[in-house]
């Protein structure tokens, strides 16, 4: 155990890469699925153990290959990060016995072995960039799991899943090339990629090349809120959400934009952050600003969708609005409340996601019209998805009513009377948007054809049980994630100029 | 056993008779037997408080600490403890009577139904104990959503639409200003914490401690403060006996008693005083009493005009806290238990008349206390407490009000009162001498062969209801020393 212990931020990453080139190998589904399985199930134990590591005894540099930063790649963990890791593979390992007869049944014979292998790239590409400390292996691993998440997507039953992965493809390329060449001018301008290198240095250099860092804070911002779903550089989430196959939308809904966001903090509040006052730049207006709309316009929208799938990526759409709007705000209980929504919303949306494909896998649709009654025919998935659909609401007892409060704290505690309503008025909007499905779903007489739909196999049931309990568990006790949260963003807020 | 374990007993009764319901849904004798056994548990738990609570005692449970600062507790204070004794004691009556009722009609659906009503009943004591806004507001919510499938009940067009306005306007007042305002009251005293006067002393003054107190007003809107009432004439098409305990006790009351607790332990009574804010509530309230009423005397089918009297009677407990006279607090707190005893009996009157006769509207109700003798007589019973007339409890809830009201001079809350026993009486006794002094319509077309009264079930909890509204007027120490405790007396 001892010998492993050190090299714990590396295995991180390793065990899916060698996992996802074996599953690639094995080429037959049952074996890359138990593959598969026990790689998601052996992440969160690493994750865990690091994160107690880090709530221990502080950050943990790791140098890859024994090569001091700033020259070498160094993995830093700290208690954000090692709260994101928990999450991304938590979120894996719990919806893993979800894949198996969902993916069997929508991604059809011959490819599953393929799909696991891409599953597990993209697994690693996320818990790389989450680990790195290292803006440029960032990159690398960002390109890892966009890539194979085009292919996750591309993957689903319908034939718009193409249309939608090549969009997704379109617009995710513009987001990579845009981070990188960011990167690039921060690079220029400092001649290091580490990250924490990059902070000392840019304060020095501000004075000389303003503007290059500007340039570059502009270029890096939209590049990864282009990958967050940020309105409006959301547009290619919903339909790659709605055509993907279901389990893939679970799993993305729950970890690639919330990495996407774990990104975005890390580069304002440990690297530009630390080395310029940011309050001096009209970043946080902007991001405070384009944040409301997306809690407004994106929750409208969902109110109006007919497919139960693009209504929940629309409803994503508005919650990231909350993620960034605490971000923008950027005070104690509001990058809390940021934080916190990170974990609550991936863990809740994977839960509607999975109710979602539940639906699917028995009802053989989405539309919402043809799911009239179908609580009556699926009592238990409809009831996970309604405690889930509460917690969107942020009603209290549920997780996302933690998460509002801290933002509306921080709203008002800093006078900001506008975001406090917004977060309300949104709040009001999902109830409309949820209030809807429940109706059609709970109060409607069962159509016909549906009369012999019933709940999905218990490996389905659970994982979507266990995620809707969670959203109820975390409304009551929030030491692990209010309590990170709100270790992490004393630290990042500790650091600001 | 110890009051600590009492009160956390009493949160968890009607939640344990929501779990055990369902396992007797092919049993039905047993399944009521669970209601009325966890109704009388109830009882006897809240009741039993009652002499710790009066020698001094404040029993408080602390469950988790769910943010920092803020934790799911309760306390019972006097006022809460009277609400408790009202709901648990009335939950028993309602379940006797929801029995007749629930099985003369062939409702379906009925297991979902009392698993619904003890959830909604274990929501109510939670909002009773809750020793803090946030625990308060968490039983508040559980409330409108365990309510809202008893609303849809009957799973009609006309039932769907009623439980939408229902929802909306009940969760969409609580989230979009009650919720706003907690928050608020939190950054502003770091707390929120029920406490004897007020937190708010010193942290905010001017419009924006009007302006936090219009949230709270208009944010809770279970108290149906106009125009956030329409939820509730919406809310009838549910049957008989939820409109009867939930929509005339249960859910209304827990929201005048959140304005009630809102305004003596956060703002404090004397901070809004110093503030000149009594005229504005009382402005408020007052139109609320007077347009309900007009309304009321309008409406021909029967339980929407008791709704709209129950929005009257409602603002009365509001106005009884807007005249900010620790004397009208106890009449408000008082027509809380005055309110529920009356409107209950008029409630199980209408649904027995629906039951037996199959009348719904006032007009048809010529004659009807000769074959129903019991529900009519009850029926009157209720009315006065209404009208607020003696030997009912409704007099003494009004007359502390109006004493209130004439100590601080306030001739506008005067004023409405005596508009409102006028309007009051002029809607409800003339169905009262409808029923008793008019012909009974001849027997058109033959086919009304039915006679008599409701089952017995029914009959049995009307007349209770309608008596304990006359004996707490002989005996009223109960509610009345509660009532005191609370502003300290």
């Amino acid at each position: 155990m001892s010998a492993v212990w050190p090299h714990l931020p590396v295995l991180q990453v390793l065990i899916p890469l060698f996992g996802a080139l074996l599953a690639g190998l094995l080429r037959r589904p049952t074996p890359a699925y138990v593959l598969a399985t026990a790689v998601s199930w052996v992440a969160p134990l690493i994750a865990g153990a690091l994160l107690w590591q880090v709530v221990q005894t502080g950050p943990i540099s790791y140098h890859i290959g024994g090569w001091a930063p700033p020259w070498g790649i160094e993995y830093r963990i700290d208690v954000l990060n090692a709260l994101v890791l928990v999450l991304v593979t938590a979120v894996g390992a719990v919806i893993m016995p979800f894949a198996r007869l969902s993916v069997a049944f929508e991604v059809g014979e011959g490819r599953e072995a393929w799909f696991y292998c891409m599953y597990l790239l993209c697994l690693t590409g996320l818990l790389g960039i989450t680990v790195t400390g290292d803006a440029f292996n960032a990159f690398v691993f960002l390109e890892i799991s966009s890539l194979s998440s085009y292919v996750l997507i591309a993957l689903g039953h319908d034939r718009r899943a193409l249309l939608s992965s090549f969009q997704y493809l379109i617009m995710g390329t513009i987001g990579a090339t845009f981070y990188v060449i960011g990167i690039g001018l921060l690079y220029l301008v400092t001649g290091t990629l580490n990250m924490a290198d990059l902070a000392a240095r840019l304060g020095p250099a501000w004075a000389e090349h303003s503007r290059a860092i500007v340039a570059a804070l502009a270029f890096v911002t939209v590049g990864i809120s282009l990958k967050l779903g940020l309105f409006p550089l959301h547009v290619w989430l919903p339909n790659a959400y709605a055509y993907a196959p279901s389990w893939v939308t679970a799993f993305l809904a729950g970890t690639a934009t919330k990495v996407a966001i774990y990104l975005l903090v890390r580069f304002y509040f440990s690297i530009f952050g630390i080395a310029i006052d940011l309050r001096l730049l009209p970043i946080a207006d902007v991001i405070i600003v384009l944040s409301l709309a997306a809690m407004l316009i994106a929750s409208l929208v969902a109110v109006f969708e007919a497919n139960l799938k693009r209504l929940l990526a629309y409803s994503s759409v508005a919650q990231i609005g909350y993620i960034t709007l605490g971000i923008g705000l950027a005070n104690q209980a509001a990058l809390t409340g940021a934080l916190v929504h990170v974990v609550n919303h991936a863990l809740m949306k994977a839960a509607l996601f999975l109710a979602a494909g539940a639906i699917f896998y028995r009802a053989h649709t989405t539309e919402l019209k043809e799911l009239a009654g179908i609580g009556r025919r699926m009592p238990l998935t409809i009831a996970a998805f309604t405690i889930a659909g509460l917690g969107l609401v942020g009603t209290p007892g549920t997780s996302g009513f933690i998460s509002k409060w801290y933002l509306m704290v921080g709203a008002l505690g800093a006078g900001q009377w506008i975001p406090a309503f917004v977060i309300v008025a949104s709040s009001l909007i999902a109830l409309i948007y949820v209030g809807r499905v429940l109706e059609i779903v709970w109060m409607r007489e069962p159509s016909a054809q549906m009369a012999a739909v019933g709940d999905p196999p218990l490996s389905m049931l659970l994982p979507l049980v266990v995620l809707s309990l969670a959203t109820i568990y975390l409304g009551i006790d929030t030491e692990w994630t209010a309590g990170i949260a709100s270790m992490a963003s004393t630290i990042l807020l500790g650091g600001l100029r | 056993m110890s009051p600590e374990r009492l009160v956390l007993l009493a949160l968890l009764l009607p939640f344990a008779g929501a779990l055990l319901i369902p396992v007797f849904h092919r049993q039905p004798n047993l399944r009521e037997a669970v209601t009325l056994t966890a109704a009388s548990l109830l009882c006897v738990t809240v009741s039993s408080l009652l002499a710790p609570v009066l020698d001094g005692a404040r029993p408080e449970v602390s469950l988790v600490e769910v943010l920092p600062g803020i934790s799911l507790a309760l306390k019972v204070e006097p006022l809460g403890l009277l609400f408790a004794l009202v709901a648990a004691s009335l939950w028993i009556v309602n379940s006797i009577y929801s029995i007749g009722y629930m099985r003369a009609n062939k409702e379906p659906r009925q297991t979902g139904f009392y698993v619904c009503f003890a959830i909604a009943l274990g929501s109510a004591i939670g909002i009773a104990f809750a020793k803090n806004l946030f625990t308060l507001f968490l039983f508040y919510e559980l409330l409108t959503i365990s309510t809202y499938p008893l609303v849809v009940h009957k799973l009609d067009a006309e039932a769907i639409r009623a439980g939408r306005t229902y929802l909306l306007l009940l969760l969409g007042s609580s989230l979009l200003l009650f919720l706003p305002a907690i928050v608020a009251t939190w950054v502003l005293a770091g707390t929120v914490d029920f406490t004897p006067g007020g937190i708010l002393a010193g942290k905010l003054g001017g419009p924006a401690i009007a302006l936090l107190l219009a949230l709270y007003i208009f944010g809770i809107g279970k108290a149906a403060v106009m125009p956030m009432h329409r939820w509730l004439p919406a809310a009838m098409v549910a049957p008989t006996p939820v409109s009867a305990l939930l929509h005339a006790v249960a859910v209304v009351k827990a929201g005048v008693f959140t304005i009630l607790k809102v305004v003596v332990f956060i703002f404090g009574i004397d901070t809004l005083g110093a503030q000149g804010l009594s005229v504005w509530l009382t402005a408020i309230a007052g139109t609320t009493i007077v347009i309900a009423s007009i309304v009321a005397l309008r409406q021909d089918n029967l339980k929407r005009l008791l709704a709209y009297s129950t929005i009257s009677q409602l603002s009365y407990v509001v106005l009884g806290v807007a005249i900010l006279a620790p004397i009208s607090a106890v009449g408000a707190a008082m027509h809380i238990a005055a309110h529920a005893v009356s409107k209950i009996t008029l409630f199980f009157a209408a649904g027995s008349l629906y039951t037996a006769a199959h009348l719904t509207e006032v007009k048809q109700l010529d004659g009807i206390g000769r074959r129903m003798p019991w529900t009519m007589g009850a029926f009157a019973i209720g009315a006065l407490g209404m009208i607020g007339v003696p030997p009912t409890l409704g007099f003494l809830s009004k007359w502390f009000i109006l004493t209130g009201a004439m100590q601080t001079a306030n001739w506008l809350a005067v004023g409405v009162i005596i508009v409102s026993t006028l309007l009051n009486a002029a809607y409800f006794l003339p169905i009262v001498f409808r029923a008793f002094f008019r012909e009974p319509p001849a027997a058109a077309g033959g086919h009304d062969h039915e006679t008599g009264e409701a089952p017995w079930p029914m009959v049995l909890a009307l007349s209770a209801t309608a008596a304990a509204a006359i004996i707490l007027f002989f005996w009223p120490e109960i509610p009345f020393s509660l009532a005191k405790l609370m502003i300290g007396e």
